[in-house]
């Protein structure tokens, strides 16, 4: 009952943001970018349905760009963050003794950073880019994802099936690829899902203070930056974009959730 | 007992110096010369060569490590490119701020959400159960930030029952910095309280299942003392351990909570020091932050054994 509910809300939210993104690519009602000093600072009217910011810009469309900065960015860096973190986790699981060792040992050290630390971190290095964000985040999210891997390969790599293909005399290579990686899917999904929502929220929060996406590109974070100083004026300039954060992450919180229930073996019956 | 303690300590040294080795790494990957960062670009030749060889630049790199290493344990992190003010009394300054409302905020969520967690296990499936769930992950998907602002709009703004910028500290004038301090703690303890509930309420269904509970039961112990006195102390064990990585994580990762409510903590400080490049307040923050983490984990690890005693058994 609950996992139907999850399932069908988180599937529904994520779903409904990834269709705003595709959408905004080909199309919004006004250019993002365009400013008109003007009609600064407008309350919604028919032509722009959620009214304009502090350069005049259309808030509807700079919240449907925004879906596409926050979707593309999350999905980059979760991909940066299951490349690496396979890759290290597969090798230190697989081949133990020193590579896991040394590979552990940076891994811990990675760990004893909290989360945004790191990112802030790497980013005073890279400098503000969206390159540099996903590099950031994909790079501070990598050892819960090769921590994940690590222990779901050490659980299974001398069960049956695997030393049935080492019997066989398939190569080490072989029998990683097609009998230990298939079984790291189930584990690393669930934690992809809650990576997509926490990488949208980091890059929210980078873009807020300013060291996210550079300007004038839409992101849902310094739209909240700009709306500041328009708190009491144009309320709605502050709720919009973090009405769309918390529905996003609402989703794959949601959608997390149920994908666990689903596939997570250990709570299952 | 004390071989526990002793073998904790133990392994929160290594990870100690492979933090601090990376600190050191990470602001030396940085592109360019820091002395000519220093100096500025018009700088003359041989000032640079001075000024490098005063920050021992002109030694191999393993060698500026220990040099730098041995300053930052006895508490000299340098000086700011910026204003030329020593570090390390600047970072306790500011961790001054930023303690203040981590600790009352993780304080404030943990009073809320470990008795509705565990109320929420206690009656498992229930309206209630489904209510709390329901609120929890709400709270989990709501942007601190952003809730901040909220609470700003309506308290602020519209109500006017607080301040909305500008900070005075708690020592300068209690009530006045009490009231700068209420927003901020009360957005981060609601939004770690989505956290912990979900945490209390999983720990304790997981508890309510073992026979022992069923054993208390049966011997006619009242409910009130099977949750408080039978299911409490273990199901509080893992809540433990995530309310030590959230109080580590918001004690460094504050920043975006600070710039909302104009407060001058450490988060703040450390992305003003981002935006100025000033590299060595950058790096004196990042040692200090996963110091503090790594402390508090390791203060988690050692309290662990009260509420489980089976951990130091192993």
């Amino acid at each position: 009952m609950r996992l139907r509910a999850n399932l069908l809300i988180g599937g529904t939210l994520t779903a409904g943001v990834l269709a705003m993104a595709a959408a905004a690519l080909a199309w919004t009602p006004h250019d993002p970018l365009r400013t008109n000093l003007r009609r600064r600072v407008q309350p919604p009217s028919a032509d722009f349905w959620l009214g304009t910011d502090e350069f005049g810009r259309d808030v509807l469309s700079r919240l449907m760009a925004g879906a596409v900065t926050s979707v593309g960015v999350a999905l980059a860096t979760v991909a940066v963050a299951l490349l690496l973190g396979v890759a290290i986790g597969l090798a230190g699981g697989f081949l133990r003794g020193w590579t896991d060792r040394v590979l552990g040992a940076v891994n811990d050290t990675l760990l004893a950073f909290p989360g945004i630390l790191l990112a802030l971190g790497l980013l005073a290095v890279l400098g503000p880019s969206v390159w540099g964000i996903v590099l950031a985040l994909g790079l501070a999210y990598t050892p819960s994802v090769a921590r994940v891997v690590r222990g779901t390969v050490l659980s299974i790599r001398e069960r049956e099936w695997v030393e049935a293909s080492r019997a066989l005399g398939n190569g080490e290579g072989y029998t990683l690829w097609r009998h230990v990686l298939p079984h790291t899917a189930a584990p690393v999904i669930v934690l992809a899902t809650s990576l997509f929502g926490w990488a949208i929220l980091a890059e929210s929060a980078l873009s807020f203070l300013g060291l996210g996406v550079p300007p004038p590109a839409a992101t849902w974070g310094s739209m909240l930056a700009g709306a500041r100083p328009f708190m009491e004026q144009a309320p709605l300039l502050s709720i919009a974009p973090g009405v769309m954060i918390a529905l996003c992450l609402l989703g794959a919180n949601l959608l997390g959730d149920a994908l666990r229930d689903l596939l997570d073996p250990r709570d299952g019956p | 007992m004390a071989r526990y303690v002793l073998a904790r300590l133990l392994v929160a040294l290594p990870t100690l110096l492979l933090v601090a080795l990376a600190v050191f790494l990470l602001l030396r990957l940085i592109p360019g010369d820091p002395a000519q960062l220093i100096l500025g670009d018009a700088a003359a030749e041989e000032a640079l060569a001075d000024l490098r060889r005063a920050m021992g630049l002109d030694q191999p790199l393993p060698v500026q490590f220990l040099l730098w290493l041995g300053r930052a344990a006895s508490g000299d992190l340098g000086q700011s490119i910026t204003n030329g003010q020593a570090v390390a009394p600047l970072i306790l300054e500011r961790f001054g701020v930023t303690a203040s409302i981590v600790v009352a905020a993780v304080a404030l969520a943990v009073l809320i959400a470990v008795p509705a967690g565990m109320l929420a296990a206690w009656r498992q499936n229930s309206l209630g159960d489904v209510a709390a769930v329901a609120a929890a992950t709400l709270l989990l998907s709501i942007p601190s930030f952003w809730l901040g602002l909220i609470m700003l709009l309506i308290f602020g703004l519209w109500l006017g029952w607080v301040p909305v910028v500008g900070y005075v500290s708690f020592a300068e004038d209690a009530w006045a910095g009490l009231r700068f301090l209420i927003l901020p703690v009360l957005t981060l303890a609601l939004i770690e309280t989505g956290v912990m509930i979900r945490m209390a309420r999983a720990a304790t269904v997981e508890v309510l299942r073992l026979d022992y509970i069923a054993h208390a039961r049966a011997k006619g112990v009242p409910e009130r003392l099977v949750l408080s006195r039978h299911a409490f102390p273990n199901a509080f064990a893992p809540t433990l351990t995530l309310v030590g990585l959230v109080t580590g994580g918001l004690l460094g990762g504050a920043a975006v909570t600070e710039t909302v409510f104009t407060l001058p903590g450490l988060g703040r400080l450390l992305v003003d020091a981002i935006f100025a490049r000033d590299y060595p307040v950058v790096q004196g923050v990042m040692l200090f932050v996963a110091l503090i983490y790594v402390m508090v984990n390791l203060a988690v690890d050692l309290l662990y054994p009260l509420f489980d005693p089976r951990v130091t058994a192993g």
